[in-house]
């Protein structure tokens, strides 16, 4: 058991130096150099003061030795200053990641829910309803999100005047971002679940259930929905991992200041140090969220904890 | 009579029904064998007795258990014949149990959620049948997974939840044929042993005419879907009158015994070909002009019954 938790970290943990350095190489490599921007006017592009900048921001060091000072400070806690709004990295992201992790949850509870219930629906009643889940789930993904958010905008903020029609603050507020940003996992979700709980009821130990005389319902309950369980969380957590680094187009459309529109405008803006976090913490997010759902998955197949 | 079908014909799209006027009956505390080859319709009859049949499959005739007709019964009444009056044992033991449950979850949901017993009771019925079926440290084995026993000990679990719930009527569905030779006559002894206690009807259906006759007291053979000789095991395996019995007999080689073995030509016939005559006919080495034009009326013969035109009618044996 030990042993396993120290080679899973170990393992984390490479995982993270190594997207770090693709990160951080990607970032030295694009083109535009951060000097041009950091040196203001154009009035200020004189060789001895673009130097001095240069040597301020350690940039005529070689690649590596600027990684590891960058490692070295993440490590510890410290991402470096924005080049743009001139704060610490970290206070940008503390201020802004709530909003964000706020809007993901949201929205996986969202797709869980719906996208779950919908495919168990699909699964059991099939036919019609199997036919319109299909075809209403394929709709609501395949509608772009920037047009999904102006449609419930326009309807539920404008017309009806449900829901505020932008910024954050509160679950009120996050209700339409959430669900622009559910409609489109709501296909994938829903087409796993159906997809799991059909050939789960295939299966000879569910006839064997139904004629010990357990009722539909139950088999449905204790055989069939519990032996889909494993690819359902698979995806949800899959789906909801994806969502973090996905969420820049629903952020703009309803104004909220998340981890998706800083991103944006730090590309924007060649603010490398602010890009650099931003990409790290998303990698990161979506390690940790996978990483859950393995560790999950023993849980719903003792067969997996055996293996392992 | 505990089991008797009448005219069962069950048809599901083919060339032919799967099933053609089947009439058997099982009494209580008999042990009845069916016989046949894949393909023969042998599971189908097993299955219309829990009315677990395919979607699209249209039964005619009666399937009655106790004198009630199967095929009619409302839903309530068909869960409480599957609960408590019916029991099915299967060929595969490991995917007839949840993967991702415990042995005693498989053993007590029976009880718990179709009898509506309490889980106290449940749990102990369960360790009771765990220790009848030979099965050592059944506590232990309660709180096992499916994959951490064998697949000896999952028959045997298997035999254990279906006598959960006292039924009258076991059906043995080649409830021994992927088990190894010592944990096959393991599991023989023990469904004979707790078929013999309880006064089991049982209906054991297999694809070996020797076991079957050494095992059951009267046999039925099947070839594509209609019964084509039943009579006891004994006079059977003695004096098969049907030539596809014969056939069967003579597939097997014997030990010190040097007759030739003579598998039977051709292949079982599949749910696309249909036949005018005997269905044997085609495979037949005594098949006559009559075979292949008319379907041959059953004769009885001594003991039982077979459908062949060779046969003459006997005068029943005093």
């Amino acid at each position: 058991m030990v042993t396993r938790v120290a080679r899973k970290v170990a393992g984390l943990v490479a995982t993270l130096l190594a997207t770090s350095f693709v990160i951080f190489g990607a970032a030295y490599a694009a083109p535009g150099d951060p000097v041009t921007f950091l040196a203001g006017g154009k009035e200020n592009l004189t060789p001895e003061y673009l130097a001095a900048i240069r040597a301020q921001y350690h940039l005529d060091d070689p690649f590596l030795v600027q990684y590891l000072r960058w490692l070295g400070d993440a490590v510890t806690g410290d991402l470096g200053r924005s080049l743009k709004y001139n704060d610490q990295v970290g206070d940008l992201l503390t201020a802004r990641v709530p909003t964000t992790l706020g809007l993901v949850a949201y929205a996986a509870v969202l797709f869980v829910v719906f996208g779950v219930a919908l495919g168990v629906l699909a699964a059991v009643r099939g036919g019609r309803t199997d036919a319109a889940v299909v075809a209403g789930t394929t709709f609501a993904t395949s509608v772009p999100p920037f047009v999904a958010a102006t449609a419930l905008i326009s309807l539920f903020g404008v017309q009806l005047g449900w829901f505020p029609v932008g910024g954050g603050g509160s679950l009120w507020h996050l209700t339409l971002p959430a669900i622009t940003l559910a409609l489109g996992a709501l296909a994938i979700i829903s087409r796993v679940t159906r997809q799991a709980m059909v050939e789960q009821r295939e299966l000879d130990h569910v006839t064997v259930a139904r004629a010990s005389g357990l009722s539909e319902r139950l088999i449905v309950v204790r055989h069939v929905f519990r032996g889909a369980l494993g690819p359902i969380v698979t995806m949800c957590g899959l789906v909801t991992a994806g969502l973090l680094a996905g969420t820049v187009t629903v952020e703009s459309a309803f104004q909220l200041s998340g981890v998706g529109t800083l991103l944006v405008g730090a590309i924007n803006t060649h603010d490398f140090p602010v890009t650099q976090a931003v990409l790290l913490l998303m990698v990161t997010a979506y390690i940790a969220v996978t990483t859950l759902v393995e560790l999950v998955q023993p849980l719903i197949d003792p067969r997996a904890r055996s293996r392992s | 009579m505990l089991l008797e079908i009448r005219n069962l014909t069950i048809e599901a799209g083919g060339n032919r029904p799967i099933l053609r006027d089947v009439a058997l009956s099982v009494a209580r505390g008999e042990v009845v064998g069916l016989v046949g080859e894949s393909g023969s319709g042998k599971s189908t009859i097993a299955r219309a007795v829990l009315r677990l049949l395919p979607q699209n499959a249209a039964a005619r005739g009666q399937v009655l258990v106790e004198g009630q007709d199967v095929l009619s019964l409302d839903d309530g009444g068909l869960r409480s014949l599957r609960a408590a009056t019916v029991s099915m044992i299967y060929q595969d033991p490991r995917s007839s149990l949840n993967p991702v449950r415990r042995i005693g979850d498989f053993l007590t949901e029976r009880m718990v959620h179709t009898l509506g017993r309490g889980r106290k009771e449940a749990r102990g019925r369960a360790l009771e049948l765990l220790a009848a079926v030979g099965m050592r440290d059944p506590e232990l084995r309660m709180r096992q997974y499916p994959h951490e026993l064998s697949g000896g000990m999952l028959q045997r679990v298997v035999i254990a939840a279906a006598l959960a719930a006292d039924p009258a009527l076991l059906l043995a569905d080649e409830a021994t044929s992927a088990l190894d030779v010592t944990t096959q006559a393991e599991t023989l002894a023990l469904l004979r042993g707790v078929q013999a206690e309880r006064e089991l009807g049982m209906l054991f259906i297999t694809h070996d005419l020797h076991l079957a006759a050494a095992y059951c007291d009267r046999i039925y053979v099947l070839y594509a879907g209609t019964v084509v000789e039943s009579r006891p095991a004994s006079a059977l395996f003695a004096d098969p009158r049907h030539p596809y019995t014969a056939g069967l007999l003579a597939c097997t080689p014997e030990l010190g015994d040097p007759r030739p073995i003579k598998p039977i030509p051709g292949r079982p016939p599949s749910l696309d070909d249909a036949f005018a005559g005997c269905p044997f006919a085609p495979r037949c080495a005594h098949a006559v002009a009559a075979c292949a034009s008319s379907p041959p009326p059953s004769v009885a013969v001594e003991g039982g019954s077979a459908a062949c035109h060779l046969i003459k009618e006997e005068a029943p044996a005093c």
